[in-house]
């Protein structure tokens, strides 16, 4: 197993498993909001065709959360428009 | 050169092109941007892989560019390029989406989405979990979470399998497929699955997340005749697949459309693409399934790594795209689809551009064609270039070209990659 924390819960995953599907797990379903209407999203296409399930990673926005693995003690937080604060 | 052959997705077919063209004696190195082989349909988890492939494999390396340089190819990937004299290119597809009302409400999955949730990553979408859209592969995830514990409440095709009774010959040289087909049919039966047809999702419920879906009843042209509410937490739909075609095009490949209203790459009996040195194989060169791919895999590598190829298997070929041109004619997609839409549904979920904005490009700026609708409305500019709006969009400005589903399938760069690993490369100068 591996923890990362998630804004400010730590959340268990299997090794090998993504971000996403951690999440997904978890009991979340967006993470993210658009930068027009700031609508939820989450996980739609699940094989890095959509980037909709875009996370900022480490400090890394516009991640896509269902490629990405998780790796224990990683830093992933909710990702807000373009991910850079703006 | 760092290979005879570079095999380019390392799914059923690249796999086999990889596996045939080493037996042949080739030189092969397979790329592929997952951590591990199998592709989108031989998903393994961590820990299940088989012994190492005997090949070169690159595996975690995303191709944004392929090209011709001098006497052969240079894939460009974000972990560095690979030169070959032969490229395959075995990139697979990815599902096709109709856009719905709610379509982009979180728990709305694609259904290869949910599949890969499940297969990949050992998690299930939902509790509640309706199964929606077109074609055979509807079956295999309905029954894949529902042997995972998730309450199924229906698969709801919006077409009919009966339609494979019109093309009695291509059945009758697949009975394995048929076999495959009710077995799924029984696994749904036993967890008490219903399987519903000429029915589909045509709107999603909910406020940050999908609680309800409407279900409904279709016309022959798929105009809803009547409603019905379901209440549910996750959804899984899917209307056939769209082949990836980033690499043939831009190594200049010819595509036509196939059967199902997909762009394809146009392939010879060789699997050989009209671009010396390029050979295709599995779903690139038409949707038709694991053993197709692997047919046509196992064929290309033995033609290009010089091999002979066995009569047997290019009449394997044969019976096997007959069956999926049977498919695509059973599971065709029906106008009547605009008609689920609302002015405010999303086309584009990149850009959040609404049918309404779409309708506005033609009707008062006088778009004629997709290219013109995607330039005025910006439909398919955004973050997944038109992979996932670019057919609904082609489809809602007039009847699909192939020329406009090109417009939302060229690529320049094929994967994201940034601009300081880009910055690393080796360039040669002109």
């Amino acid at each position: 197993m591996t923890t990362f924390s998630f804004g400010d819960k730590e959340i268990q995953a299997e090794a090998g498993q993504s971000v996403g599907a951690a999440l997904i797990a978890a009991g979340y379903r967006a993470w993210r909001t658009t930068r027009h209407g700031g609508t939820p999203r989450g996980v739609f296409c699940g094989i890095g065709i959509c980037f909709d399930c875009l996370v900022v990673v480490n400090g890394r926005p516009n991640q896509r959360a269902c490629l990405i693995e998780v790796h224990d003690g990683d830093d992933v937080r909710p990702q807000e428009g373009t991910g850079h604060g703006c | 050169m760092d290979a005879d052959i570079a095999v380019l997705g390392a799914g059923p077919a690249g796999l086999a092109a990889a596996s045939a063209a080493h037996r042949a004696g080739a030189r092969v190195t397979l790329v592929d941007s997952a951590p591990r082989v199998g592709g989108q349909y031989w998903r393994h988890r961590q820990g299940e892989d088989g012994p190492r492939t005997p090949v070169d494999f690159r595996a975690g390396h995303a191709i944004w560019h392929v090209e011709r340089t001098g006497d052969g190819f240079t894939t460009h990937t974000d972990a560095g390029e690979i030169r070959s004299a032969t490229v395959i290119v075995a990139t697979g597809a990815y599902d096709r989406q109709l856009p719905f009302p709610g379509w982009t409400l979180p728990g709305v999955y694609t259904a290869g989405g949910a599949q890969a949730l499940l297969k990949g990553h050992g998690v299930v979408v939902g509790d509640r979990v309706v199964v929606a859209g077109t074609g055979p592969f509807l079956l295999p995830v309905a029954a894949g979470l529902a042997a995972a514990g998730a309450r199924v409440l229906g698969v709801f095709e919006a077409g009919s399998p009966l339609g494979f009774a019109r093309h009695p010959a291509a059945v009758l040289r697949n009975p394995a497929k048929l076999a495959e087909g009710a077995a799924y049919l029984r696994v749904l039966r036993r967890h008490r699955v219903p399987f519903h047809t000429g029915q589909t999702v045509v709107a999603a419920h909910g406020g940050d997340r999908v609680e309800a879906v409407t279900v409904a009843k279709l016309g022959a042209d798929w105009r809803p005749v009547a409603l019905r509410d379901l209440e549910c937490d996750a959804v899984a739909v899917g209307y056939g697949f769209t082949p990836q075609l980033e690499i043939p095009l831009q190594l200049g490949c010819a595509t036509h459309l196939d059967a199902d209203g997909s762009l394809v790459a146009t392939a010879d009996e060789h699997q050989r693409a009209d671009v010396p040195g390029v050979y295709l194989a599995g779903e690139v060169c038409g949707v038709g399934g694991v053993d197709l791919s692997v047919v046509e895999g196992e064929l290309a590598g033995r033609h290009a790594a010089g091999a002979p190829v066995p009569v047997r298997l290019v009449r394997r070929r044969a019976g096997l795209r007959s069956f999926a041109a049977a498919m695509h004619r059973t599971y065709p997609v029906r106008p009547g689809w605009q008609t689920w839409l609302a002015d405010d549904t999303l086309v584009c979920r990149c850009e959040e551009v609404p049918v309404a904005a779409i309708k506005r490009s033609i009707v008062d700026l006088g778009a004629t064609g997709a290219r013109a609708v995607k330039l005025l409305a910006r439909p398919g500019m955004g973050l997944c270039q038109g992979r996932v709006c670019g057919y609904a969009t082609a489809c809602l400005a007039g009847p699909v070209t192939a020329d406009d589903l090109r417009g939302f399938s060229t690529r320049p760069i094929a994967a994201p990659i940034s601009l300081g690993s880009l910055a690393e490369q080796h360039v040669e100068e002109p």
